[in-house]
């Protein structure tokens, strides 16, 4: 209150975009709420979508797993190294982001399935094929939701001090121990962040999925494509595993929030 | 084990040039105005920088050389940084605990080595805490704990008293004091605070544009300042000339008559206080009397200092009696005396 | 594989953007002119395509505009008040979604035929020959989803024959089928015929017996409020006629 009088009102060239801002993300979820059928709430909960469920957070969780493994290296890679032509490679690190999944589902096709440039390999010697698995829908997850890390990760990572790296280096720690003990807590909320921008993007990824990894029941129908389908027939249904979703996912960010992000700072 | 170094290091249009040694428990303090390269030697030393040419030897061992680059985590040295740089996420323990931890010691050993190193620097209870929760003076002091717990044969401080209040400083001087003393190590201190080198260094290096123009005891270059630079660190008057017997011909104009005869180019120094003013133009005893212009009043604790034009320009420091029988303004004008006595000169 | 690829991309991006037409009304009555809006099954995408143009030259001064998409989303749109001259399903279900909650002005009909065949990838490295191929645990199977047209029909041709099929996926709709079959993801699969033809020779179509039993109906109707309904009404008939028989007859489509 205090500080409020102090600072004086806050101005409406911000509050104004801000609400609109605000009523434009949160009205189409108030339209999904106000026409679930809420009755129909605990029938529609079968076993397969106890499944889909399921699968869409395993799938999902697996998918940030890989991300993280993958996605904090390349970051450092882009924030830290001073390899030639970064700037492009940045560009093209973001260029899920910008492909319409279903193209970049065929693009893991062409890539990883069975005819595929490395699938072809992976079939032949070791008997890997991993469309219609699903492995396969967690890389499909997994190559839409690596950006939101990665960008995430290598934003952190420019905005910290490098000299605290060299502070460490004066210590006597190698690259590798500077970059686990100092760096990587350093840029944690970062990495935080990303992470639960990757898992979101993951829970809700239908059309690399659905082109990846195909459609069926316990193996590669996850949340998303159970909506799709259940979109076809009926609607209600639709809604009601998106609230599922929805509700879901809401409350995973939430307690993750509780735990990790609002810690102590 | 004498630390011999040739730094050199091209950085666009910037050269350091600069020759360096430091003998086992000798503290060095690199003086200088900012942009003087002192921080590129600080780096270099440390191995943060590759030197473009010359070499870091220190005893038998080579740092940085033709065909030879010790990268900083393989150099034994310590560094406490001018903002510290504690790690925000480890406690001052985990943070002094650090470099032992690095370096290979077990986790038990280096915690209980981390924890005597806080106690001889005064932290005792503070092993829990984040450096957040530290005042600077004892963030200072874990960052010195941190720099000496591995037992470096090299010390470089960077500006280790520049982010302290002057109350804190004081006491974090001393105390920083004594723990160089017992440092067995080569010392580097970097620091543009010529009271910070005074203090603490055995031998002060000045310097300006990435090479040294003066190196020697504190005491020294305290009374024979070489540049305009280190004079007006020290708080004197000085000149450049050239003496012919008991008279010096100054390069800015003006001529002084000097204590002892002397031939060739000479520097010429005195204390402001050495300065006397007065309205009328004095007569009496052998005196440097010119008259002069007053430019500017400053008003410190317990003086007054008078910037005078003229030839040569000069500053006074006066008494506040003084400064109430002249009534001094801006554009005054004065005469301004000094006695033979007072004035310095050796060869420049 | 690259066409594939295009023609699920097109759908998508189509469905997108088919929205807002800016329909004018006929200038005098038998005079057909101003922007036509068909909304039409992603199985009819080339073929109606091509009558869009035709249609274009036979009456100089209109525009047709497509949004191709699954017939059941197509209808949600359509229920949502999407506005829309032509409305042509791959189902008569679909049609009636839409007609049931929005008067039509003359009663759908039907304007061509699909029937199922089974597709696999050129060279058949799968060796399917019949259904029976398909309860194979072994071989990669992709069948559509029983939600969506294509997958009810194969679900009642497997059923008339007696056979369960082990599918690997069912998917979302024939185009995304067709695409696991030219990549050669799968060894077989269950499309319409039209959609084995409009593949080209990335695949091989085999006709099967039971398949006359589950044949397709396709119902196009003009819609109520159609923001230009003398051309919607001219369309149609269009598609009707003897030259859009060629056209559909040309893809593979069989006459009501």
């Amino acid at each position: 209150m205090t500080r409020n009088r102090v600072r004086g009102r806050l101005p409406v060239v911000l509050v104004l975009p801000a609400v609109i801002g605000l009523a434009f993300l949160l009205v189409p979820l108030a339209g999904l709420l106000i026409r679930t059928p809420w009755a129909s709430l605990s029938t529609s909960l079968s076993a397969e979508v106890g499944e889909a469920l399921r699968l869409s957070l395993i799938c999902a969780s697996l998918a940030t797993v890989l991300c993280l493994f993958l996605g904090i290296p390349l970051a450092w890679l882009l924030a830290r190294s001073g390899l030639p032509g970064r700037g492009f490679l940045r560009a093209l690190v973001t260029v899920p982001l910008v492909l319409p999944p279903v193209v970049g589902g065929v693009a893991l096709l062409l890539v990883l399935g069975r005819r595929g440039l490395i699938g072809e390999h992976l079939d032949a010697w070791f008997g890997i094929s991993l469309p219609f698995t699903t492995a396969g829908v967690v890389v499909a997850e997994a190559f839409v939701a690596m950006p939101f890390l990665v960008i995430s990760v290598e934003g952190a990572l420019r905005a910290a001090d490098p000299r605290y790296e060299e502070a460490a280096a004066t210590l006597g720690a190698s690259r590798w121990l500077t970059f686990r003990r100092v760096t990587l807590p350093s840029v944690l909320p970062g990495v935080v962040a990303g992470a639960v921008l990757c898992w979101a993007r993951a829970l809700g990824e239908f059309g690399a999925t659905i082109t990846f990894a195909g459609n069926f029941p316990g193996e590669t129908t996850t949340m998303p494509l159970a909506v799709y389908l259940a979109l076809e027939t009926d609607p209600d249904a639709a809604i009601v595993l998106s609230i599922v979703l929805l509700l879901v996912s809401v409350g995973v960010l939430a307690g993750l929030r509780d735990r990790w992000i609002s810690g102590p700072t | 084990m004498t630390l011999k170094a040739d730094l050199r290091v091209t950085r666009g249009t910037f050269t350091l040039d600069l020759g360096l040694t430091i003998a086992p428990g000798e503290v060095v303090a690199l003086l200088g105005p900012n942009g003087a390269g002192k921080s590129t030697a600080l780096r270099a030393l440390a191995g943060l920088l590759p030197l473009t040419s010359g070499h870091i030897t220190v005893g038998e061992s080579t740092w940085d050389g033709a065909d030879a680059f010790l990268p900083a985590e393989k150099r034994p040295i310590g560094v406490v940084f001018q903002d510290y740089l504690l790690f925000a996420h480890m406690s001052a323990l985990e943070n002094v605990a650090f470099g032992l931890r690095s370096r290979g010691t077990r986790r038990h050993e280096a915690r209980a080595e981390a924890a005597r190193w806080l106690g001889r620097v005064g932290l005792d209870g503070y092993a829990q805490t984040k450096p957040r929760s530290l005042s600077g003076g004892q963030a200072q002091r874990v960052a010195l704990a941190r720099a000496l717990a591995t037992g470096p044969s090299l010390l470089l401080l960077d500006e280790p008293l520049a982010a302290l209040d002057a109350s804190t400083r004081l006491q974090v001087r001393s105390e920083l004091g004594r723990h160089l003393a017992d440092f067995g190590g080569h010392t580097l201190l970097v620091t543009h605070d010529p009271l910070d080198a005074m203090v603490l260094a055995d031998r002060l290096m000045i310097l300006e544009g990435g090479r040294a123009v003066q190196t020697g005891p504190p005491a020294e270059v305290a009374r024979q300042p070489r540049t305009d630079y280190v004079a007006n660190l020290v708080g004197l008057n000085f000149y450049r000339g050239t003496a012919a017997g008991t008279e010096a011909g100054l390069d800015g104009g003006g001529t002084f008559t000097i204590p002892r005869p002397v031939d060739g180019p000479v520097h010429v120094v005195f204390p402001p206080n050495a300065v006397s003013l007065h309205a009328e133009r004095p007569g009496g005893s052998p005196r440097n009397v010119w008259p002069v212009t007053v430019d500017g009043i400053e008003q410190h604790a317990h003086t007054t200092r008078v910037r005078l034009d003229g030839a040569p320009n000069v500053l006074a420091d006066i008494t506040t009696a003084t400064l109430a029988d002249l009534r001094l303004r801006p554009g005054d004008a004065l005469w301004a005396a000094v006695k033979a006595t007072e004035v310095h000169v050796y060869p420049a | 594989m690259s066409r594939i690829a295009n023609s699920v991309l097109v759908g998508a991006a189509l469905m997108l953007a088919g929205c807002g037409s800016g329909g004018q009304a006929a200038t005098a009555s038998g005079t057909v002119t101003g922007d036509v809006t068909v909304f039409a099954a992603a199985s009819l995408t080339e073929t109606f395509t091509r009558l869009g143009e035709d249609f274009e030259e036979a009456n100089p001064g209109t525009k047709v505009r497509f949004n191709f998409g699954g017939s059941s989303a197509l209808a949600q749109q359509l229920d949502q008040g999407a506005p829309a001259d032509v409305f042509a399903s791959a189902a008569p279900a679909n049609m009636k979604q839409v007609t049931d909650t929005r008067t039509i002005t003359d009663a759908p009909r039907t304007f061509a035929r699909n029937k199922l065949a089974i597709v696999v990838p050129k060279g058949n490295p799968g060796g399917i020959s019949r259904l029976a191929d398909f309860a194979d645990a072994g071989r990669k199977i992709a069948l559509c989803a029983e939600q969506v047209p294509c997958g009810a029909a194969s679900q009642k041709v497997f059923e008339l024959a007696k056979v369960t099929p082990a599918p690997d996926t069912l998917e979302q709709d024939v185009k995304a089928v067709l695409t696991k079959v030219s990549l050669g993801e799968v060894d077989g699969a269950l499309v319409y015929r039209t959609d084995v033809r409009a593949a080209g020779d990335k695949v091989e179509g085999i006709e099967f017996a039971e398949s006359a039993q589950a044949v397709n109906d396709y119902p196009i109707a003009p819609l109520a409020k159609a923001p230009n309904a003398v051309a919607a009404k001219a369309f149609v008939d269009f598609v009707l006629s003897g030259e859009g028989r060629a056209v559909l007859s040309a893809a593979g489509f069989d006459h009501p």
